[in-house]
């Protein structure tokens, strides 16, 4: 008999360390990673993007220096944070990435290679004037499009 | 009171004649695009100004010059398939007239007759020119066939009769503009958005009938393809500059450099192709609006 209270400790123990880690202030840590990697993306895409926009001069190191950011970024291994488990069916409160991610057939991998294909191109011809810089950063944000289209939820 | 009989007979016969009058499948005079040549240059502009790609290629991935239908779409009503409107004559639309696409296009009306389901957005076309359904015909003729058969809809009743659309058209269907314009820009910009990018279809929400509900013009509405929101683009909801709602149209960069997703993301494919002065010209539109 004594085996049941064991259990029982070591699951509520268990729970306790779940909680922790998903729920309360925190959130689930691999879609607070996702985010975070977005932000990302979406702070040196600003960079650019005002450049492009005619919002700010375009300037080769500042370019060069967010296009760099942005394919350093595309180029980190996600396979941690894209985990099942964390759809926008699973966690609805936190997470807008549909479950078609994980499913048969799914080319959120694909989009996302060709994506850091794109990236790269534009780090190696960001400084290089704004039309160049302007021309590849197209690819960039069809990249953007493709995934959001298909693989993320609306927002409510 | 035979003769109270007698005249409620006529009365009843009347109404429903009226009725069917009202309900009736309309088109378009043989003459009325007597005389205009389509220009298929012209054409391809409207075409991805009126967004046919998204509906009729054969997949979300699939090449949008090939018209083959087969997307499913579920909604309130049931679950409608876009049909192949192909160059093919027995799958697709190869064998129609001008005359034929144009009652199709602005009336909603298939070649034999009968009203089309306005998942097909003909309310909004209905305010097209002559001159660009032409054009649009023209571009139309230049894409290739593709056999792929068409898919039933399923619809409850009484959605599946389709005299009942009929109806529907009477109380919706309208060649009307819904805003008042002040200068050639907003003039283009509302011709943009409220007949060939039918922009309201999504972002206004519908009356329990699924018409548009024009109290509430752009006020944002329920997902009709599934969850989550379709946001609201008057001042109320949207407050970025019109140099922002370009940008946004052109590469689906919002001002925060998150980006378009779901049908949005078809649809900056298909304004990325417009030209400038189109997309500013939509962008002032969405900033006039009212509200």
């Amino acid at each position: 008999m004594i085996r049941l209270p064991i259990a029982l400790t070591v699951v509520a123990g268990l729970a306790v360390a779940g909680t922790a880690l998903a729920g309360g202030h925190g959130g689930n840590p691999a879609v607070k990673a996702r985010q975070a990697h977005m932000q990302l993306y979406g702070f040196n895409l600003g960079i650019l993007g005002a450049m492009a926009k005619g919002e700010a001069e375009y300037d080769a190191g500042a370019a060069a220096a967010a296009a760099g950011n942005l394919a350093a970024v595309a180029a980190l291994n996600q396979s941690a944070y894209w985990v099942p488990g964390t759809s926008s069916e699973d966690l609805p409160e936190e997470s807008r990435a549909l479950p078609a991610i994980w499913e048969e057939g799914s080319k959120a991998g694909e989009i996302g290679a060709s994506f850091a294909e794109a990236a790269a191109n534009l780090a190696s011809v960001a400084g290089d004037g704004k039309d160049a810089m302007v021309s590849a950063f197209g690819a960039v944000g069809k990249g953007c499009g493709d995934c959001h289209k298909a693989y993320r939820a609306s927002r409510n | 009171m035979r003769r109270w009989g007698l005249t409620f007979a006529v009365l009843g016969l009347v109404a429903i004649a009226a009725g069917l009058w009202i309900t009736r499948a309309r088109v378009t005079p043989p003459d009325q695009l007597a005389g205009l040549t389509g220009d298929a240059t012209r054409g391809a502009a409207v075409f991805w100004a009126a967004g046919c790609a998204s509906c009729h290629k054969a997949g979300p991935d699939g090449d949008p010059l090939v018209l083959a239908g087969g997307q499913m779409f579920q909604t309130d009503f049931g679950v409608f398939h876009a049909p192949n409107i192909s160059m093919d004559v027995d799958h697709g639309i190869g064998g129609w007239s001008v005359t034929d696409f144009a009652s199709a296009v602005r009336l909603g009306t298939s070649p034999d007759g009968q009203h089309y389901y306005p998942a097909f957005p003909y309310a909004s076309y209905a305010r097209m020119t002559d001159a660009d359904v032409v054009d649009l015909w023209a571009f139309f003729k230049t894409l290739p066939a593709s056999d792929t058969p068409n898919l039933p809809h399923t619809l409850g009743f009484p959605f599946n009769l389709r005299a009942s659309v009929g109806g529907w058209k009477w109380l919706y269907a309208d060649t009307e503009f819904l805003t008042e314009t002040t200068t050639p820009e907003l003039d283009r910009g509302r011709y943009l958005v409220e007949a060939l990018a039918h922009c309201g279809e999504c972002h206004t929400p519908r009356t329990a009938l699924g018409g548009l509900d024009e109290s509430r013009w752009m006020d944002g509405a329920p997902n009709p393809s599934g969850q989550g929101r379709i946001p609201g683009l008057t001042p109320a909801h949207l407050d970025w500059s019109a140099n922002d709602i370009a940008y946004y149209l052109e590469t689906g960069f919002t001002p925060e450099f998150d980006s378009a997703g779901g049908s949005m993301a078809d649809v900056v494919t298909n304004m990325g192709k417009l030209t400038a002065e189109d997309r500013a010209a939509i962008a002032a539109y969405i900033k006039a609006l009212p509200g």
